[in-house]
């Protein structure tokens, strides 16, 4: 699909979309942070800030050269008779950009933003035990290297968006608004994070049983849930425009939608969780509520409503269950559920497309090869990164840091430190 | 365990791009990814019981 050619009023509307896609990434800082321990609170919070700032430096300097916009140079092989473009050849830096209201320059913009949202989910997975400066260089290593690979082949003109020219597969894969390149990338980093650093201390007993570690602030959950709502419809909207070539007139129907995805999904799992438990469960339907903003990213352009609703019905109900078998029988330990909500919700809302009006013969085809590169490419590539860095850099702090806490043993001072937040000095005051 | 989940998912990845990029015909191209995706799902499974395995070890 060729780069839009947008209207200086489109431009505009774009570029103030843009400005508020930052907000999708505070809320989910802010959801991060209440899943996780008190006395690691500040520690995801500063995590959150660098790390978004090590991935724009990163995505800025080498990222996007890799990345690049559809029309531009790139480098292709010829195979069967068709030439299909793996990696572009911009220069480093941004040189030779026009950094105006260019659609180019818009493209950059918010793909700056992308990246640092993408950076933030895997510390939702490392809460707890993730060392400050390890979390710094491997979202170097996702904003420098594999986000901008995988993004330019959806987003950047590559061999996945070709599927379509080239094969007669649809329109090629199609994803609007970053369930693969952002959330689903992102949540097979997690994935890769959890399996690295391990569990937390005490989460499991000898023979397997997880132990409940509860989130400690629900307040920061649900309000970041609100702010993430307002960022999403804004990354929704903004990457519509920009990578799947819709006009502005579908700015509100893209708004319905991604509420409705949001909605179902967060409404359904507060269900699942009163049944379940015969209460609903504040943190679960926060992660159901984030679930389905994630699920309506790639097709939140072309569903009706009704199939908006059954998405996020269907993400609700199934990311409940994903982060109980994670947990209950598959021994992983992702505090914030970043692999259910951000890479499975990913991969749904990538075949969501398939029941929106974007399907044509051969579609589904070409968003399970999207699917399939992200499991045979991404995953592999970004646990092999981050392997390496684990052997370099150890990753997981040591004991007496989470023992401590990560506020008091990497930043000095607790989130909350008119409370006694410790068990040891908790027993110390009363015996 | 884990290493042969990985081989396995990229395996099936190599299945599903050559199939895109040799095949033309319609059939087996489509027969082909999907196949190279249920590949895919065996070594998700090989990877994610291994760490498990791991896990309880390491307890």
């Amino acid at each position: 699909m060729p780069i839009p050619s947008l209207s200086p009023n489109e431009a505009i509307i774009c570029f103030l979309l843009i400005l508020l896609v930052p907000l999708a990434g505070a809320g989910l800082a802010l959801v991060n942070s209440g899943l996780g321990r008190c006395r690691s609170a500040a520690h995801v919070m500063m995590s959150s800030l660098c790390v978004v700032g090590v991935s724009a430096l990163f995505y800025v300097a080498v990222g996007f050269s890799w990345q690049g916009v559809v029309g531009r140079s790139g480098h292709s092989i010829l195979m069967g008779a068709r030439p299909w473009n793996w990696i572009a050849a911009e220069p480093f830096l941004l040189r030779g950009l026009r950094l105006d209201l260019s659609t180019e320059s818009l493209v950059v913009l918010l793909q700056m933003f992308s990246v640092g949202l993408a950076a933030i989910i895997p510390l939702s997975a490392g809460s707890d035990r993730w060392r400050l400066g390890a979390a710094c260089a491997s979202s170097a290593l996702l904003a420098g290297w594999t986000y901008p690979l995988f993004a330019h082949w959806v987003w950047g003109g590559g061999w996945l968006s070709q599927l379509g020219a080239n094969c007669g597969l649809g329109r090629g894969l199609v994803d609007g608004g970053g369930a693969s390149t952002i959330q689903a990338v992102g949540g097979l980093t997690a994935l890769s994070i959890t399996w690295i650093l391990g569990p937390r201390r005490g989460k499991f007993s000898n023979d397997g049983i997880p132990a409940a570690i509860p989130g400690h602030n629900a307040i920061l959950v649900l309000a970041g849930c609100f702010a993430a709502w307002i960022g999403w419809i804004a990354l929704n909207s903004a990457g519509a425009l920009l990578f799947a070539g819709v006009m502005n007139q579908k700015l509100v129907l893209i708004t319905i939608n991604t509420t409705l995805s949001a909605v179902a999904s967060g409404l359904t799992t507060a269900i699942v969780t009163r049944v379940r438990f015969g209460r609903p469960d504040a943190s679960l339907t926060a992660n159901g509520w984030i679930g389905g903003l994630v699920v309506s990213s790639a097709a939140a352009a072309f569903l009706k409503p009704a199939a908006a609703i059954l998405i996020g019905t269907i993400s609700g109900a199934l990311i409940f269950f994903i982060i109980d078998l994670l947990e209950s029988r598959l021994a992983t330990d992702d505090p914030g559920g970043a692999v259910s909500v951000h890479a499975v919700g990913g991969i749904l809302g990538l075949l969501a497309v398939c029941v929106s009006d974007a399907q044509q013969s051969g579609q589904f085809l070409a968003q399970l090869a999207g699917v399939s590169t992200l499991l045979g490419f991404v995953l592999p590539l970004t646990y092999g990164l981050n392997w390496l860095l684990n052997k370099i850099y150890p990753q997981r702090v040591d004991q007496e840091g989470e023992r401590q806490g990560m506020d008091l043993y990497e930043l000095g001072a607790g989130a909350y430190p008119e409370f006694v937040v410790h068990s040891d000095e908790f027993s110390q005051r009363w015996n | 365990m884990r290493i042969a989940g990985f081989l396995l998912l990229t395996a099936g990845w190599v299945i599903v791009t050559a199939a895109l990029f040799l095949l033309n015909s319609p059939g087996p191209r489509a027969a082909f990814v999907v196949a190279g995706t249920a590949v895919q799902v065996f070594g998700l499974i090989f990877a994610v019981r291994s760490h498990r395995a791991l896990e309880l070890e390491r307890d």
